[in-house]
């Protein structure tokens, strides 16, 4: 341990001025970079359109806005609807349902879900999350209206 | 800090050091740097004024840079996406402010520097490309300011800029087509926003760069000029300071203590954001520019409505201040410093220049902020200008400094 000098009392001081100065710059700026979390939507429930939807009807499915998720809403070949979150948890593609083979479809690398929503072939890691579907009743005459819930 | 310190370990460290000087041939700029010297006398305070101005635009480009990572650059998101930064993005309040305020310092400090450049007569043979330069660098950082008031999309930089292209449009034969250009379209709204954020991030930047790296290259090539008179018997009697360390030490105290003043300012005084401009609302009653603006504006008030021979009234102050505009650029070519007159002439105009633009000003906020303004610029100048002139290697006490610091030598 060398004696304690002026010299590198000053150089103490200084160096820590610099340190404490560059650090008063630098942690705002990490702060600044790192993109603040936003709320997401808080809904519940989307209105997801009547049942006679000519997209629905066409294709079997659709995907809906669930606050800044997509989900999908599908009919099956047996008539009922089900609705999952749209996301693969492969890599973030959005799926789409094949009505010919009855499959939940990733295109982007061929990711397959049943429909319970389990991943039953190809990369996707874990199933997609199920979603409520209710059909509300309109009067007679009209078309029941879908609402797909938080499951 | 000290180029070739004898003292410092050799082995790795200086054989990186030499690999480098040889490969980017730097023997010659080093050297040049390192016997580089600063003239001593009672107005050196001036010549720190150029590189505050440096630091505030530095500030600048790192916080522009900062900003640009969550600013969105259309009329339906720009206000909220400043909104954002501010309310929501850590720091972000800090971040926006420091670029407002560190915007203002920078055109203040650009117009002291040029001021005091040219009362002192640095302007003179044979620098006159680096007053170019300056001067079309105070030009482009006053076309930042323009740009830069619109991007936040309030109510008072809607209307600012819509007077502001509007005087563009009646110059007249390109005033139409000066109007459209600037605008982006007929009217200022989302197309004028777009435009004016390319200018502000990308033409801007690089014109200022390219300008400013010339502006740099000339006061090195150049020095630093002696003003003449007493200063110049001045500084003739005393030892020139060398830039490295003395100098650029006392360059760099100056910076911390800007830094401080401006986050002080950003922290205390953030700056707000106003109100979202709505094209549909009518105008503020108290509209108004920036205030290096507020003379030119003021200005365009006086002016009477009508027209002779198909020129608008308005076009005549407008065309006078361009003509005004290249004068000014041109100065080093009307007094070269072999005429007395010619030297006196500019004096005068730049007197009547500056109490002009600070009357109108004062005048334009109804206040008398600006004339304080001045007069303490000029305070805290003499006081700098006491504090500086004084050079500690001058005492004959002996134990002036460590004995690199005394190997002086041109």
């Amino acid at each position: 341990m060398a004696e304690p000098t002026r010299r590198r009392f000053l150089n103490w001081l200084l160096g820590t001025s610099a340190g404490a100065l560059a650090a008063a710059v630098v942690y705002p700026v990490a702060r600044f970079v790192s993109p603040p979390s936003v709320p997401e939507s808080t809904a519940n429930q989307v209105e997801a359109g009547l049942e006679n939807d000519p997209e629905l009807l066409e294709k079997g499915f659709k995907i809906v806005r669930f606050g800044d998720e997509p989900v999908i809403l599908l009919k099956t070949a047996t008539g009922d609807y089900r609705a999952f979150a749209a996301t693969c948890t492969h890599l973030d593609c959005i799926v789409e349902f094949r009505q010919a083979e009855q499959l939940i479809w990733c295109n982007c690398h061929d990711g397959v879900y049943d429909l319970t929503g389990r991943n039953i072939a190809g990369p996707p890691p874990r199933p997609l999350d199920a979603y409520t579907v209710h059909r509300v009743e309109r009067g007679s005459g009209q078309a029941a209206s879908l609402v797909i819930e938080k499951a | 800090m000290t180029v070739g310190d004898p003292t410092a370990p050799t082995t790795r460290r200086a054989a990186v050091r030499a690999w480098l000087v040889d490969r980017l041939s730097l023997t010659g700029p080093l050297d040049k740097l390192a016997h580089k010297s600063v003239p001593v006398h009672r107005y050196g305070v001036f010549y720190y004024l150029g590189g505050m101005t440096l630091f505030f635009f530095v500030v600048q480009v790192v916080t522009g840079i900062l900003l640009m990572l969550y600013y969105r650059p259309s009329a339906e998101q720009a206000f909220e996406s400043v909104e954002f930064i501010m309310t929501t993005v850590p720091f972000g309040w800090l971040v926006r402010s420091l670029h407002s305020w560190s915007a203002n310092l920078m055109v203040y400090f650009a117009v002291v520097h040029m001021v005091s450049v040219l009362f002192l007569k640095a302007y003179r043979p044979p620098r006159e490309l680096t007053w170019i330069t300056g001067a079309l660098l105070l030009f482009v950082t006053l076309a930042f300011g323009f740009s830069g008031y619109l991007l936040p999309w309030n109510q008072l930089a809607f209307f600012a800029t819509k007077v502001g292209t509007d005087i563009a449009g009646s110059v007249p034969l390109v005033g139409e087509w000066l109007l459209r250009f600037l605008r982006g379209g007929e009217r200022v709204g989302g197309g004028t926003l777009s435009r004016f954020y390319g200018w502000h991030v990308a033409i801007l930047p690089a014109a200022a760069t390219v300008i400013l790296v010339v502006h740099l290259l000339l006061v090195q090539v150049h020095g630093m000029s002696v003003p003449p008179g007493a200063a110049a018997d001045e500084a003739a009697r005393r030892r020139p300071m060398r830039f490295l360390p003395h100098y650029a030490l006392r360059d760099l105290f100056g910076w911390v203590l800007a830094l401080g003043v401006l986050a002080t300012l950003a922290a205390l005084f953030p700056w707000e954001l106003g109100e979202k401009a709505d094209p549909f609302a009518p105008a503020f009653r108290d509209i108004r520019p920036e205030w290096y603006f507020m003379f030119l504006f003021e200005t365009l008030k006086l002016v009477p409505g009508g027209e002779v021979a198909g020129i608008e009234y308005e076009a005549f102050p407008i065309l006078l201040s361009g003509l005004f505009a290249v004068l000014f650029v041109l100065v080093p070519f009307f007094d070269r410093g072999d005429s007395r007159r010619a030297s006196s002439t500019v004096t005068l105009l730049g007197v009547l220049t500056v109490v002009y633009a600070v009357g109108m000003t004062a005048w334009g906020y109804r206040s008398w902020v600006p004339v304080a303004v001045v007069v303490a610029t000029l305070l805290l100048l003499a006081v700098l200008a006491r504090v500086t002139r004084h050079d500690p290697r001058a005492g004959r006490a002996g134990a002036a400094g460590p004995p690199s610091g005394r190997e002086e030598g041109a």
